[in-house]
């Protein structure tokens, strides 16, 4: 459950025309290109770094990563069998997208993200702090749409094999990838873990940043909006303590990040994760601002080698 | 005997490999340090799977010869191994290279006699290849910048290798050479049924006067594989062995800071499409389960032939296999060896019991079996349901199981319905078929029109439950460079 004390009770919005009552959206799951709520029927309340009541989000459910992952793994074949020039262009249709909804998101950013000496002193971050972070986003994601249809040819290749034969290798796809949200880093943290499994391929079961799920949640309506196909990335709000085990011991799912999981709690889930031989990235925590380079790229495919005879 | 009794058959006169080219020793030890010595654990006899005969006493491991093996190996890398530049370390490796090609005619022997193959596979495949990979990552050593990990890649440090019974020196080599051409030091686990040829491996090192302590060689069972596996000092792991086993590593490795590649189990599919060559799709079919008596993780031990040439093919098959030799493992016409253990006898025999029991139906050529070891006849399984026990656990042994499809769609669910994913062989004259199963086929490795292809600058290795990492290639030195 979030930790955050809330100072007030009522949920408070930027201001609005004094004459005019805002519509305040409902912050749900996204799966299979959906917005359900926990089946469930839970919630948990968010707040602002500041304290500030901002919404109550879906809590989701052990089924709930289920129905997740059957909707990932649908998904699967389509997106892997997709053109990489065609999964490059869906890409970079969400960074469009994304971009299009900056100053949203830069609002959002800047309720969830402080730090803690901002917190000391009350302070809310400062727009240009949560711009940065979300321009950042914008071309994060830019920079993995581009990779999409380039790094088969940086790490595949022909193999100079010794008799008549010809052999190459590929990268392909894992498969379904779990990913555990960075805690702190709410939206560009989110976009550079979940853009390279995506660009290589993979689908995802992405659990959000527990106590700053709404930049995610909002980041899932611009996926949906940008000719994603639906199950391709899968959106879970809740608790990641929670979450995270059935997603680590789901059979179904072939690799997990743990991005988001503090390096304490991460041997329970790597325990787990051995139970079909998961390929498991846990990275330490990054620099999110600094080139990621290629890392995340590789961590989530596998190479497939070829053979055929030469003859006439 | 053929089948076709009708025309005139020339009798095989035996052409057997004399033992004495291995030059057994009486007796072998453990390599630490660069020094050979009697390991603190037991004596244990390693004997010969074709008669059942004691080969040689080998002095065991015990986990004081771990923590020595590792300490050696930690001040072999700290001291000279990982401040020699690259093209220094590349020349040991082709000294090693060439000293197997040197003595591979005895290390053939040698092999053939600890594991049960037939001298014809252990003679023109596991050695030679052995010598291959020393030879191609000999020449990585030097040029590991553009390997496209980073201008100036670092190795990880003191690699634990454990390695199978089924190709022992071959897969000493691929666990050896990738780790060594990156900068790391080595300690190897061989299996504990077929330690002699990666001890005679050692031999070949010390005599390369490779830095004491870079290579340390362990013989020695299971405790000592997790003694290793367990070791606070040991940088990398690097295992190929049972899905079983391969899954408690990784759970031991668990919230460690060591790295780690699984090389685990197969249950590959071949498929055979109605425009296949038959002729050469039945040499494929038995290359691929009764080479190396189906005791090979990508053996293609599930056939799924589609239904309209099904009985064709099997009349052939069938045809084929009444010509397969099997015995000896010395004698060079011999096409299939003895089983490597009881255990693994036992094991085969368990899982095709099962195919019975569950409906299959069994056949098998005639063929005499000998009196004393471990056999098996060469087994085919038609009537397999895709539930049956045989075609979903990996047998590892001479048994092939016959399935049937009707389509292109049919044939890749059946394939990869399967947790395992190490490799798959696809026959058909279509190439845009070809090429449209290969990207489908969850596996590895594919085969197209052939199968059981290795090579040192092929990668290999697995999906899902047969693991990550692959060995080979380019590919095979990220698994022994720091990131």
């Amino acid at each position: 459950m979030p930790t955050k004390r809330p100072k007030q009770t009522t949920p408070k919005q930027p201001a609005a025309d004094a004459t005019r009552l805002r519509v305040r959206k409902t912050y749900k799951l996204y799966i299979g290109g959906a917005f359900p709520r926990s089946e469930s029927g839970r919630s948990y309340p968010v707040h602002s770094a500041a304290g500030d009541l901002l919404a109550y989000v879906a809590q989701a459910s052990r089924k709930d990563v289920r129905d997740a992952v059957v909707a990932a793994r649908k998904a699967f074949a389509g997106w892997s069998g997709a053109t990489a020039y065609n999964r490059g262009q869906v890409l970079y249709r969400v960074a469009e997208m994304l971009d299009g909804r900056r100053d949203q998101f830069v609002a959002q950013v800047g309720q969830a993200e402080m730090s803690t000496a901002e917190v000391a002193a009350g302070e809310v971050v400062s727009a240009d702090a949560a711009r940065a972070q979300v321009d950042a986003a914008v071309d994060r994601w830019v920079y993995y749409a581009g990779w999409s249809d380039k790094y088969a040819q940086i790490v595949g290749g022909t193999n100079p094999v010794a008799g008549p034969y010809f052999s190459f290798s590929l990268p392909e796809p894992t498969g379904v990838v779990g990913v555990l949200a960075p805690q702190d880093s709410s939206l560009l943290g989110l976009v550079s873990v979940l853009a390279p499994v995506l660009a290589t391929g993979n689908t995802a079961v992405v659990i959000a940043s527990e106590d700053r799920p709404l930049p995610a949640i909002s980041f899932a309506e611009v996926l949906a909006t940008s000719d994603l196909p639906p199950g391709v990335v899968n959106l879970l709000t809740g608790s990641t303590a929670e979450l995270a085990p059935w997603l680590a011991g789901h059979r179904d799912v072939n690799a997990l990040d743990l991005s988001g999981v503090v390096v304490a709690d991460r041997k329970a889930l790597q325990i787990k994760a051995a139970g079909n031989v998961k390929r498991v990235y846990a990275p330490h925590e990054p620099d999110w601002f600094a080139d990621p380079g290629i890392s995340r790229l590789g961590a989530f495919v596998e190479t497939k080698t070829v053979w055929h005879p030469i003859g006439v | 005997m053929s089948a076709r009794a009708k025309s005139p058959v020339f009798e095989y006169a035996p052409a057997p490999e004399s033992r004495e080219i291995a030059r057994l020793k009486p007796s072998y030890q453990i390599f630490i340090d660069g020094r050979f010595r009697d390991g603190s654990g037991d004596a244990v006899k390693t004997i010969n799977p074709a008669d059942e005969q004691p080969l040689a006493e080998v002095a065991e491991a015990g986990p004081a010869d771990v923590a020595d093996a590792v300490a050696a190996a930690r001040r072999a890398y700290e001291g000279p191994w990982s401040a020699m530049p690259g093209k220094e370390r590349g020349k040991y490796l082709f000294r090693i290279a060439r000293a197997i090609q040197e003595r591979g005619r005895e290390l053939a022997v040698l092999e053939s006699l600890d594991n049960g193959k037939p001298i014809r596979e252990s003679r023109d495949v596991d050695v030679p290849v052995a010598a291959a990979h020393f030879f191609y990552y000999a020449g990585w050593a030097d040029k590991l910048g553009y390997g496209g990990f980073g201008p100036d890649p670092r190795p990880v440090g003191v690699a634990g290798q454990i390695i199978p019974w089924n190709f022992p020196l071959l897969m000493a080599a691929w666990k050896i050479a990738p780790a060594l051409a990156c900068g790391n030091t080595v300690v190897l686990k061989p299996a504990e049924t077929t330690p002699l040829t990666a001890l005679v491996l050692a031999e070949i090192i010390a005599e390369a006067e490779l830095p004491a302590g870079v290579v340390n060689v362990l013989a020695g069972g299971p405790a000592i594989g997790a003694a290793i596996v367990e070791h606070d000092d040991v940088d990398k792991i690097a295992f190929t062995g049972s899905t079983e086993v391969g899954k408690i590593i990784q759970r031991t490795l668990a919230g460690t800071s060591k790295r780690l590649s699984l090389e685990l189990g197969g249950k590959a599919a071949n498929i055979v499409f109605d425009d296949a060559p038959l002729d050469q799709a039945v040499e494929g079919i038995v290359n691929g389960i009764f080479f190396n008596q189906g005791q090979v993780c990508c053996a293609g031990s599930r056939l799924l032939v589609q239904e309209s040439v099904a009985d064709e093919l099997i009349d052939s098959l069938q045809r084929r296999l009444a010509t397969l030799r099997v015995g000896d493992p010395l004698d060079k016409n011999t096409d299939v060896g003895a089983i490597n253990s009881a255990a693994q006898l036992a094991r085969i025999r368990e899982l095709t019991e099962s195919g019975v029991a569950e409906g299959a139906t069994r056949w098998s050529p005639p063929c005499e079996l000998p009196e004393r070891g471990f056999w098996f006849a060469p087994t085919v399984f038609t009537g397999v349901s895709p539930a049956h026990r045989i075609a979903r656990e990996e047998i590892f042994g001479p048994v092939l199981s016959v399935l049937t499809f009707r389509t292109p769609a049919e044939a890749l669910e059946k394939a990869n319905n399967t947790p395992y994913g190490l490799s798959a062989g696809v026959w058909t004259e279509k190439g845009s078929r070809i090429l449209s199963m290969a990207a489908q086929l969850r596996a590895g490795v594919v085969w197209a029109n052939t199968f059981n292809r290795f090579d040192p600058s092929a990668p290999f290795g697995g999906y899902k439950e047969s693991g990550f990492g692959r060995e080979g290639g380019r590919h095979g030195l990220e698994a022994y460079l720091a990131h």
